[in-house]
């Protein structure tokens, strides 16, 4: 569970990017972050997994106070967070299978069970067959793929996806939001900020939108609502 | 209890790894490695030279230092009661260890035997002692010796006073510049390895900024992202004894040898072989990891943000 009390965010050059967010978000759930560029998704979205603090109130994650968790616990939090980006940041000199691997090796987790999750999580994202091709072999879509199988090989509790069909074509990105379902189906909770107008009108999940800081839009089954 | 350590313990694999990446660090900015291995060779060999030297100079002063006494020449009237007050007087010199008395027959002896064949020739002078009776002092640090001897100069009853004034003042005083300006070299040569390999693995930080972010991301902990680094600059540091490490044994046993066969008379006794250069060597290793290890968590704490 996800549940944000009156959150503000000032950078230290003075912006205020979150001016007072409450919010509660279930396990299991499928939530669409909209709004404008610049309106403070990334920095909500940043928050939940510790890359920035929040300035005041409360952030509790799966029943952690992140403004109480020690530096030293942070790498915890994040094994039950996964995070995609737009821009996949897959390593380049590594395989398919060795960039989904490493999410494992970096937490020190056995070779055999390494293994036996990268293939099953490649098998998820229907990738098994490329497993020895470099990212630069694959196609965008293939990639993003990749980066989500790294997310999740860890099994974590939530899924976080900043603009994960940003650098997509349309048919690509549904592929895209099709795995995104099955990994909610399966009982992780997903949050994916966009700014594309069509999935989130047609694949109609709970939209909350983030306007200067603050949430001014928080509907299940809601529309994107902005012009593209 | 137990489970605690299993935690915290590393496991050999992830200890192999660790080795593995940072090896692999070492070979990322060859140039730059190479560079940061020669300054610590260079460093570590100035070192070992500058402490071999000082060592022996410190173990050849202090046996010169056990010899270096100050002789008080008593006054020919002085009565019995009077040298037993000059006696306590000296005594009373904070400085001074230990006073003994020598009578001039004894002295005449003394001097004789270390005139050897020539001492001869005082043998007729027996009758007629022109030596006066003395106190033999010892200072507890032999660089007072000047300042106890101004100060027993000054006491009623004392006719002269003799002690080996230059030698031991020269001796100290190349001691101290020795001792100083391999210091200021050696601190000034550390600062530039350490920057070195700080730079150095600055460089390898930046290159494996996305490993990082990523690592970051997944959970890694902040010392699994660290160690590579820090093996990197220990590897740098190890690597960079070695040359100064065989230096250093080759030639000391190469100068013992020297001086045991084509100048067997030179009055200097180096301290031997074993164990002093292995210690040497040992320390060597200590300050070679040591400079790696101070590098690399200066580099980490400027542009690793973990």
């Amino acid at each position: 569970m996800i549940e944000m009390k009156d959150v503000w965010k000032t950078y230290s050059n003075g912006i205020k990017a979150i001016n007072g967010i409450d919010i509660k978000i279930n396990k299991g759930e499928f939530v669409y972050i909209v709004g404008p560029s610049g309106a403070g998704k990334s920095t909500f979205m940043r928050m939940m997994y510790r890359e920035e603090k929040a300035t005041s109130g409360t952030i509790i994650i799966n029943g952690k106070e992140l403004g109480k968790l020690k530096n030293k616990h942070v790498p915890k939090l994040r094994r039950e967070i996964g995070v995609v980006f737009q821009d996949f940041k897959l390593l380049p000199r590594l395989t398919v299978y060795e960039n989904v691997a490493f999410a494992l090796e970096v937490i020190e987790e056995s070779k055999a069970n390494t293994r036996k999750r990268v293939m099953e999580t490649l098998s998820l994202v229907n990738l098994k067959n490329k497993a020895r091709f470099l990212p630069d072999e694959l196609s965008g879509g293939e990639q993003q793929r990749v980066s989500i199988a790294r997310a999740i090989v860890n099994n974590p509790h939530i899924l976080l996806t900043d603009e994960p069909t940003g650098n997509l074509d349309p048919e690509t990105a549904w592929g895209i939001m099709d795995l995104l379902d099955q990994i909610n189906n399966r009982g992780t909770t997903v949050i994916m900020a966009t700014h594309n107008k069509d999935i989130v009108n047609t694949f109609r999940k709970r939209v909350i939108a983030i306007d200067g800081g603050l949430v001014t839009r928080d509907e299940a089954r809601g529309e994107y609502g902005y012009e593209n | 209890m137990m489970k605690q350590e299993v935690n915290t313990g590393m496991k050999i694999k992830t200890f192999g790894r660790h080795g593995k990446e940072g090896f692999k660090n070492l070979g990322r900015n060859g140039w730059m490695t190479f560079a940061s291995i020669s300054a610590v060779t260079v460093t570590l060999l100035l070192v070992g030279v500058c402490l071999a030297l000082l060592l022996n100079l410190n173990a050849f002063g202090d046996q010169l230092e056990s010899d270096v006494e100050i002789s008080a020449f008593i006054d020919l009237t002085a009565k019995q009661d009077q040298q037993d007050e000059l006696k306590s007087r000296i005594e009373n010199i904070s400085e001074v260890e230990s006073v003994t008395y020598q009578s001039k027959e004894e002295g005449l002896d003394n001097l004789i035997e270390n005139l050897g064949d020539d001492g001869e020739v005082f043998e007729s002078l027996k009758d007629e002692n022109p030596l006066s009776d003395a106190f033999l002092v010892k200072t507890k640090d032999p660089q007072d010796v000047t300042a106890v001897a101004e100060e027993i100069k000054q006491l009623e009853n004392v006719q002269d006073v003799e002690f080996a004034e230059d030698t031991v003042n020269r001796l100290f005083k190349v001691l101290e510049i020795a001792r100083n300006v391999g210091l200021a070299l050696v601190v000034g040569l550390l600062f530039t390895a350490m920057f070195l390999i700080s730079n150095t693995i600055k460089l390898t930080i930046v290159a494996r900024s996305h490993e990082i972010e990523i690592m970051k991301l997944v959970g890694a902990t902040n010392w699994f992202i660290r160690w590579p680094f820090l093996v990197e600059g220990i590897l740098i540091g190890i690597f960079g004894s070695i040359i100064p490490i065989g230096i250093l044994i080759y030639g000391y046993y190469y100068l013992i040898d020297l001086i045991a066969n084509r100048f067997p008379t030179l009055f200097i006794d180096l301290l031997p072989v074993t164990p002093f250069v292995y210690q040497l060597s040992g320390l060597l290793i200590v300050l070679g990891v040591i400079i790696g290890v101070w590098g690399s968590l200066t580099s980490m704490r400027k542009f690793l943000k973990v």
